[in-house]
């Protein structure tokens, strides 16, 4: 099976979110960067489904600046054949992503493109099924469980209340839910490896999209809550409170 | 002004609650722009409830049985509101595990820009402007959209507000699609639980319950409450104690509910995330400088095993005396 994994490069989810001087972006300076946590369930099946298999090849596709190399190598560094980075300025239009993804990924024959479900910088929660629809490909979305067997996928996915069940066939697109895997860590041999693996660079130029942000600002701060009391005695005052000042029994 | 349209979600037949919620925000939308709401419903035959709809806004009810579409099948349930959404100025889903999944493909399937798990719309002049949290919650961006402009609602953001229109209902014949998937099967618990992602009131419990079994104080008061769904911590999913849907936080579910109650929740930064923005915040824990406090509307300190259960009978004084 050839397939592929796509990867972004996001602040580490510890990091504290400071507004950049635009007012459109955050200040990265101080923040730690690391490959998305949805993405490393997606590299973490790639690699397992060539183990099992023992046969194929894994490419991780990443979009972003030069340092999405550092992204990629982490990749590697875990067990990824080959990188590519398509270098260019980002977006956050999930479209205009998905319209890049696409073109480098069609005509490759991957048996197999995964996602995550969201990168958890802008949580667009949409690069996957665009990039799929815009390749005519079949597309499951957010999957914890999977089976691959004589070119049938069988996956798992949860909705309110219960887990669907969705088959399709190969060559198809998943993103990748937490419980799909637990993501291995790259091992210093992997590391060392990864220094000799294939990393393309090419440049691209990304398309006008329908979606400009305008602002980015902090959450307002949620006002100063009370402490209504130590030990069972309070509940009384807590029970009055929410009746008649939050009025929500 | 370009009409909006508002996308449905049954289940078994049925109209989904949260489907109210998408109609009202359409409607809200719809009012500033001074246009119509069309709300589309799919399913394999009539649905139940969709009579209801006129009355929380919706001018026309746009109906597609196919025998195809009874369980959710993404190609068919995005070929329909593509072509639905012609000429749209918005197509608004809501931010559920389906609505989640529809949407993007629905602005593939446009060319459109898709702004996800939106809290709140805006106009301006020819552009819609919405706002959506961001990094795991810790900020809000803006976005200006151009065109059809495809939005996911979160859940629990827009109360479902009665504004009678005609609501009348009309056959809509969708363009032939392909199914790529097939969802073969949906596997519900044998008990039908409430998801923590549309209650309006959460409960959840963390490792300072200390047990799995001592869950049942969190599920007793969640009783007490109606209504309410129960939620749980990392620490205690990752334990084995609950399952993952039930998850509240960075990597579990985002909620937004009128109440949500933490019990034995330190309220670390990746929980906060999932629960920042319910109207309001109880926490019941027994170290006082507990994160949660900080963003909690009202705690108490102490412990949980006095507290909680005499929080279910005074709850249950409360409801009984109405
Ligand atoms: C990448 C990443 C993603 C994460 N995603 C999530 C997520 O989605 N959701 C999430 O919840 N966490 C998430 N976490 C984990 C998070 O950092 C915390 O570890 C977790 O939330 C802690 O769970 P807890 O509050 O139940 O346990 P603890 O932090 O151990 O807190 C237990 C609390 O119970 C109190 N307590 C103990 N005994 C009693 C008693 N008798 N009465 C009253 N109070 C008592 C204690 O004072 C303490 O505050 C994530 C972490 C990482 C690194
Ligand atoms: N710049 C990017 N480069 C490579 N993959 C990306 C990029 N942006 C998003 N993705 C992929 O799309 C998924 C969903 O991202 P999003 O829709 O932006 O939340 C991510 O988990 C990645 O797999």
């Amino acid at each position: 099976m050839k397939i592929a994994v796509c990867l972004k490069r996001v602040p580490d989810t510890t990091a504290k979110i400071v507004i950049g001087g635009d007012g459109k972006s955050i200040d990265e300076s101080g923040v730690k960067f690391v490959p998305n946590p949805y993405d490393e369930y997606a590299v973490e099946e790639a690699i397992s489904l060539q183990e099992k298999a023992a046969a194929g090849e894994t490419v991780v596709y990443s979009l972003g600046g030069a340092s999405s190399q550092e992204t990629i190598r982490t990749a590697l560094a875990m067990g990824i054949d080959r990188g590519v980075l398509l270098e260019g300025a980002g977006s956050a239009d999930g479209m205009v992503v998905a319209r890049a993804l696409a073109s480098e990924l069609e005509g490759q024959g991957f048996d197999l493109i995964l996602f995550g479900k969201l990168a958890v910088d802008d949580y667009n929660h949409q690069v996957g099924a665009m990039t799929a629809e815009l390749m005519g490909l079949p597309c499951i979305t957010t999957v914890s469980h999977l089976e691959i067997e004589n070119g049938g996928v069988v996956a798992e996915r949860e909705i309110e209340g219960g887990v669907e069940v969705v088959t399709c066939r190969l060559p198809a697109v998943l993103t990748c839910e937490k419980g799909l895997n637990e993501p291995r860590l790259p091992k210093l041999k992997g590391i060392m490896a990864a220094k000799k693996k294939p990393l393309e660079v090419k440049p691209v130029e990304l398309a006008p999209g329908n979606m400009e942000v305008v602002g980015l600002e902090l959450p307002p701060a949620r006002s100063e809550g009370k402490i209504v009391g130590e030990g069972p005695d309070a509940v009384p005052e807590l029970v009055n409170l929410l009746r008649h000042e939050a009025k929500v029994l | 002004m370009a009409r909006i349209l508002a996308v449905m979600e049954q289940r078994d037949g049925t109209l989904r609650k949260v489907s109210h919620e998408i109609v009202t925000a359409a409607r809200l939308l719809a009012d500033t722009l001074g246009t119509t709401v069309d709300a589309l419903v799919i399913g394999a035959g009539p649905v139940a409830g969709i009579d209801a709809l006129g009355g929380f806004g919706a001018d026309r009810v746009l109906t597609v049985e196919h025998e195809g579409l009874g369980l959710y099948q993404p190609d068919g349930y995005a070929t329909a509101a593509a072509a639905a959404a012609d000429g749209c100025a918005a197509v608004m889903c809501a931010a559920t595990a389906t609505g989640k999944d529809l949407a993007p493909r629905i602005a593939a399937k446009l060319g459109a820009a898709y702004a996800a798990e939106i809290t709140g719309c805006t106009v301006d002049g020819e552009h819609l402007v919405a706002t959506r949290p961001v990094y795991a919650g810790k900020a809000l961006q803006r976005v200006r959209m151009t065109g059809t402009a495809v939005l996911s609602v979160r859940p629990n953001t827009v109360p479902p507000a009665q504004s009678a229109k005609a609501g009348a209902v009309e056959a809509f014949v969708m363009p032939t699609f392909t199914p790529r998937v097939t969802v073969t099967e949906v596997k519900a618990p044998a008990v039908a639980v409430l998801d923590v992602a549309e209650a309006a009131i959460v409960v959840s419990g963390g490792r300072g319950l200390k047990e799995p079994e001592h869950f049942s104080l969190i599920e007793d008061l969640a009783a007490a409450l109606g209504d309410a769904a129960v939620g749980a911590s990392r620490a205690v999913v990752d334990a084995g104690w609950r399952d993952h849907s039930a998850q509240v936080g960075q990597t579990g579910k985002t909620v937004s509910p009128n109440l949500y109650v933490a019990v034995g929740i330190s309220g670390a930064i990746q929980h906060l995330a999932g629960m920042r923005t319910a109207k309001t915040i109880v926490a019941i824990n027994k170290d006082a400088d507990a994160p949660i406090f900080k963003v909690a509307d009202y705690g108490i300190v102490g412990d949980l095993f006095e507290v909680v259960p005499r929080l279910t009978d005074e709850v249950k004084k409360a409801k009984a005396e109405g």
